[in-house]
């Protein structure tokens, strides 16, 4: 009996300061509601690493991206709602202002422009409103790598940071007359991210749009660009998954894709290559940030916290921290410490090039299509298929993949985005 | 007498449930997976599976492939396990030499023969230091189709062909070997031999052989996938496309109830064609 009561005891007196502990932590700590950084490595560097300097105590929780709204939703309407911040997608964040759930953060705008969050994004931020419904996080993206023995064959006056189109092809055909070999590539293999090659880069760049300007004549010449650039292609790409092997392998020279999926590259031997911005077609240098926001609770529980814990996200310490931790880039100014591996330093300074030229034009990804990504993707690839690697007509081929687009939009019912205009309604090919 | 033929009964149901359970619900289900689109009865998905941009080409990859790649099998597995049966010292050595390939996965074996294929793989360095070729040549491209063909052949005669062997080894331990020694008595040649003593008798086993061999090449993918990727769609990686990448299990389920059909086609075919004649022993 005694023993019992000794082990009763003893529980109690170590449940009482952690019960306390608990719900004092609750009280004081801010809730942070976040679809990324969810695998739990990346989850524990944001709470230990990241989070560690911030004054006040941050619950950070990882949540996925179809639980966001839902769990939001159900958060707003408890009686007293523990969520005061929400970290997602551009593109996850968009259904929560319909729903009321965002607060506008104007008020923390102008410490964004300070400190250097590119005008564009800060205007995506906006969501349709007239205010800005996130502050940009962090960002990832796709950009241009290339081996320094391409070099050499650069054409005459072309600037790797400010590269059009044309001079890509160009530089492209020049390898090929010197050395009869292919080297450009392209991450086109079944697991390859190609699809947001013509959804961010190549479409929008020629013809200002993606899904309105589908079988537009701008897109016609695009694809005429496209395929004669192909001769200097290497056959291998519709193989290829990430651009870092062939890069490596030096069965490629120049070559577009994810930067995480060109890392390996520019780590393994970064003086052997180069990282620089994708190019510019007639309508600008069009590139597809993966945007990271932070949106503040309508509810939230403790505003003013979210608002300091915003800030301090956004210190360009913490926005390194979060470079080396996570592999997401900045989006403020930093200068990048010579510390930081060449590897990343060579990506974080050609992400900085694409997003501060003067002719960068940002496309979102595919907003509101749901489960129907990878079909919208695979229009892309069947339209590229039928073009450069079947040889059928352009016009024709566009008429025919258009259909199946306008199809795929009225099934997910998705309005046009970015960099389509805004529409009322489902998007239209046009 | 009755107690017994009950008690067999009563011994096979176990594995008839489980096969039940496992095998046929989810064989009803993806049926109706088929037939359904946003809840309508129908054949919108085979319409869909139809104009899917690289349907033809599925279907002809698959056939073309089945078609070359049984029949090079099953006669060098007939060579293979004819030699085997003369040998007299070593046979469970190259038997289990020949086996080896059983044991590789799928995947591995195509990863292994793309390593050999690539650009810069074993064949190229080889062809390289005898002169043939100047630089690495790609033999798996679109560019290439032919080359392509040749290369996925290869892959799966060299994974799959012992299937076939170890299925006729078994038959030809059966032959007694009596009858061969009768017909050599009467004067028949080695061939006449083979083409009228031991093939006939060894009917059964290829028609098995033959059966479990054609689903499986009906049902190739990661061999396939590992060396030819999208260059080379088969009806099961198509299938693989539209389930993982466009996240439409109607159309993917209208390529699976396909390629069931396509495969109950081939073992009748079979069963019919190779069934046994009057007066044969089966």
């Amino acid at each position: 009996m005694k023993e019992r009561f000794a082990i009763v005891g003893s529980a109690l007196l170590l449940a009482l300061p952690l019960a306390f502990g608990a719900a004092r932590a609750k009280a004081q700590s801010i809730g942070f509601l976040s679809t990324q950084l969810r695998p739990v490595v990346e989850t524990t560097r944001m709470r230990t690493a990241i989070l560690k300097d911030f004054p006040q105590k941050v619950a950070f929780i990882p949540t996925f991206p179809e639980q966001l709204l839902i769990q939001a939703t159900a958060d707003s309407k408890r009686a007293k709602p523990t969520l005061s911040l929400f970290g997602a997608l551009h593109g996850e964040l968009e259904p929560l202002v319909p729903a009321g759930l965002l607060a506008p953060v104007d008020a923390l705008a102008p410490m964004a422009k300070a400190r250097g969050v590119p005008a564009g994004l800060m205007a995506l931020a906006r969501l349709g409103t007239m205010h800005e419904m996130y502050i940009p996080w962090m960002q990832a993206t796709y950009i241009m790598a290339a081996n320094r023995k391409a070099l050499p064959y650069l054409p005459k006056g072309a600037d790797l940071d400010h590269l059009s189109y044309q001079q890509l092809a160009q530089w492209a055909a020049n390898i090929t007359k010197a050395t009869g070999r292919r080297m450009l590539g392209f991450p086109a293999g079944p697991k390859g991210l190609m699809p947001r090659f013509f959804e961010g880069y190549l479409y929008p760049s020629y013809t200002g749009g993606v899904v309105t300007t589908f079988k537009s004549p701008a897109a016609e010449k695009m694809w005429a660009f496209f395929k004669g650039m192909w001769k200097y292609v290497n056959p291998n790409s519709t193989n290829y998954n990430f651009m870092q092997e062939p890069l490596l392998s030096g069965d490629v020279w120049i070559a577009f894709d994810h930067e995480s999926r060109l890392l390996d590259a520019l780590r393994q031997k970064p003086t052997d290559f180069v990282a620089f911005p994708a190019p510019a077609g007639p309508e600008g240098r069009f590139y597809m940030p993966v945007i990271v926001g932070l949106g503040i609770a309508s509810h939230a529980a403790d505003a003013a916290g979210a608002a300091a814990l915003v800030k301090y996200l956004l210190e360009p310490k913490t926005q390194l921290l979060t470079l080396e931790e996570t592999g997401f880039f900045p989006v403020v100014r930093v200068a990048m410490p010579s510390n930081l591996e060449t590897g990343v330093r060579l990506e974080a300074a050609a992400i900085q090039a694409m997003q501060s030229a003067p002719d960068a034009k940002q496309a979102l990804l595919p907003v509101g299509l749901g489960k129907h990504d990878g079909e919208f993707g695979q229009i892309y690839m069947n339209t590229f298929q039928r073009i450069v690697l079947r040889g059928q007509t352009i016009g024709s081929a566009l008429a025919i993949e258009a259909k199946d687009l306008q199809r795929i939009m009225d099934a997910a019912g998705a309005p046009c985005w970015s960099p389509d205009q805004p529409s009322q309604g489902v998007c239209q090919v046009r | 007498m009755r107690r017994d033929r009950l008690l067999a009964y009563a011994l096979i149901a176990p594995s008839i449930l489980f096969l039940a359970v496992i095998f046929l619900i989810p064989l009803g289900q993806t049926i109706a997976l088929a037939f359904t689109r946003h809840g309508t009865f129908g054949l919108a998905n085979f319409a869909r599976m139809a104009g899917d941009l690289n349907f033809r080409n599925a279907v002809a990859n698959t056939l073309g492939l089945v078609i070359v790649v049984v029949p090079l099998q099953l006669a060098l597995a007939l060579g293979m396990s004819m030699m085997l049966r003369h040998l007299k010292r070593g046979r469970e050595l190259i038997l289990w030499i020949w086996s080896i390939p059983l044991g590789v996965s799928d995947l591995a074996a195509g990863l292994v023969w793309l390593g050999i294929l690539t650009e810069k793989g074993y064949l190229n360095t080889i062809l390289y230091h005898l002169g043939v070729i100047h630089g690495p040549v790609s033999w798996l491209t679109y560019e290439t189709p032919l080359a392509l063909f040749i290369g996925i052949l290869v892959a799966e005669i060299w994974r799959a062909t012992a299937i076939i062997f170890v299925v006729l080894v078994a038959g030809t331990q059966l032959i007694p070997a009596e009858f061969e020694e009768a017909a050599s008595v009467f004067g028949a040649t080695a061939w006449q031999r083979f083409r009228r003593v031991t093939v006939p008798l060894l009917r059964p086993s290829i028609q098995t052989a033959l059966i479990l061999r054609t689903v499986l090449a009906f049902e190739a993918f990661a061999v396939v996938l590992a060396i030819g990727g999208q260059n080379f769609p088969v009806l099961l990686s198509q299938a693989y496309l539209w389930q993982d990448t466009n996240q439409d299990y109607g159309v993917a389920a209208a390529y699976a109830v396909l390629i069931m059909l396509i495969t109950l086609a081939a073992t009748l075919f079979y069963l019919v064609a190779l069934r046994p004649r009057a007066g044969e022993v089966a």
